[in-house]
């Protein structure tokens, strides 16, 4: 009787440290994503930062132009290359959206895939959603 | 200095160094990206199915449950069914509690001289290593949880969930997840227990420090890439996405840090069934906790009971009678 318990526990511990190989054989699994540049961001080729700073951190920056904007309302920013940006996630053409014109395609592809959900849009809209 | 810490502390940083300079320095991303994973887990889930079936095999030939409370009486007497349990549905409440709150740990005193002028002994309720037992362990389970994040795509909603949880607070970008504040802060706790209480101390071994530094170093690289040095999230999913279907995968631009981290992991997955760790399998099987106190009602043979050959009366009077009747000893039968 015991030695049935201890048994059938040991199997159920068993099977969710293997969990990871199983679910990925029973569920359909999403392949890696490839983020789009499209519209202005092709042709453009020079954001903020280069690709692999803006890989990494572009989410501290945000978060900087968020306290700059809304304490000090200082909306310009000059990056290293020389060039400035007006400080906004989404409005106008000089914005992280103006720019990058699909959010679906270029923000979510990544953020989707990785489970990051940035609550930027708890408050921001995609302005592409209300037309 | 106390070489029962400092010893398993070298020996945490050595792994770090080795994992690290053998990716940055060597290019070994295939064996601690792919194959050490692999040894690590099979090592994992065979020494764990070994020792329990071990201990499963074990006789357990008496009732030894500690009993924290009044054992089944008279029916006036009022018993404590979880702390004295006499059914099996009263052993299996006191698990659940013991599993998932520590009871024992609540329980813990410690003894100390009284700091005024009669200086006596006495003995006093100590809540903090429950406290921070408690913190650890679960913030440690949050954390593996969230880590299923890189074996799932799409990750299913509950993991979603969970993070949105964790995140709560919503401080900072990216945002900071309590659990693993919390098991650093936890595990730091625990460390500082053992190296500043005196009598901890004194019955502290490196078996005891290892996996707490080992934790710690994990708990600091998992926070150092997510927080400071940042690494390419994508890139590391493939590669742990690769794992769980079996495929191998080696990202461009992953630095050593993401493998040590693995590797960190990985030991402590080898270490884990070899260990103190295991008592994540034991607290099952801890006898003094998973048995009913039946034993007034219920007769426990032990198993291995093997039948005793005994010399009754009446074969001694048989061997013996005629003897006995020449002395004028009494016997049952007479001839």
């Amino acid at each position: 009787m015991t030695k049935n318990i201890i048994l059938t526990g040991l199997g159920i511990f068993v099977l969710a440290v293997l969990s990871p190989f199983w679910f990925n054989m029973v569920t359909t699994t999403q392949a890696k994503p490839s983020p789009e540049l499209l519209g202005k961001a092709k042709t453009e080729k020079k954001c903020v930062l280069d690709k692999y700073d803006m890989r990494a951190n572009h989410m501290s920056l945000l978060d900087e132009w968020r306290d700059s904007v809304v304490r000090d309302a200082d909306r310009m920013y000059t990056s290293a290359n020389g060039k400035s940006f007006n400080m906004s996630l989404s409005t106008g053409e000089n914005s992280c959206l103006g720019c990058h014109e699909d959010k679906a395609k270029f923000c979510d592809s990544c953020h989707t895939y990785a489970s990051v959900r940035p609550y930027c849009w708890d408050c921001h809209t995609n302005p592409k959603e209300i037309e | 200095m106390n070489q029962k810490y400092l010893i398993p502390l070298t020996a945490v940083f050595l792994l770090f160094l080795v994992a690290y300079t053998g990716v940055e320095g060597a290019g070994l991303q295939w064996f601690f990206g792919f194959v050490f994973p692999y040894v690590a887990l099979v090592i994992f889930v065979a020494g764990f199915v070994y020792k329990v079936l071990g201990w499963a095999a074990s006789a357990v030939p008496f009732r030894i449950p500690t009993t924290c409370g009044q054992q089944k009486s008279l029916p006036w007497i009022k018993q404590n069914a979880i702390d004295n349990p006499s059914t099996s549905m009263g052993v299996v409440v006191r698990m659940i509690l013991e599993i998932f709150l520590f009871r024992s740990l609540f329980r813990n005193t410690k003894a100390a001289f009284n700091k005024n002028v009669s200086n006596r002994l006495s003995y006093s309720w100590e809540i903090f290593l429950w406290l921070g037992a408690l913190a650890f362990h679960y913030a440690f389970l949050v954390v593996i949880l969230r880590h299923f994040r890189f074996f799932t795509s799409p990750v299913p909603s509950c993991l979603q969930f969970l993070e949105k949880l964790d995140g709560i607070v919503q401080l900072g970008l990216p945002g900071i997840f309590l659990s693993g504040v919390v098991l650093l802060a936890a595990t730091l706790f625990l460390l500082a227990r053992r190296i500043f209480d005196a009598k901890v101390t004194y019955i502290s071994q490196a078996a005891d420090y290892f996996p707490l530094f080992l934790i710690i170093a994990i708990a600091a690289t998992g926070i150092a890439m997510r927080y400071f040095t940042k690494v390419d999230i994508i890139g590391i999913k493939t590669l742990t996405m690769g794992l769980a279907t079996f495929s191998y995968v080696i990202p461009e631009g992953v630095g050593g840090l993401f493998y040590a981290h693995l590797f960190l992991v990985s030991i402590l997955f080898i270490y884990f069934p070899m260990s103190k760790l295991m008592h994540m399998g034991g607290i099952f099987l801890s006898p003094t906790r998973n048995m009913a106190n039946n034993t007034r009602m219920k007769r426990h043979i032990n198993p291995w009971n093997y039948d005793v050959d005994i010399h009754t009366y009446e074969q001694y009077e048989d061997h013996f009678r005629e003897k006995m009747i020449e002395a004028g000893l009494p016997v049952d039968k007479k001839e």
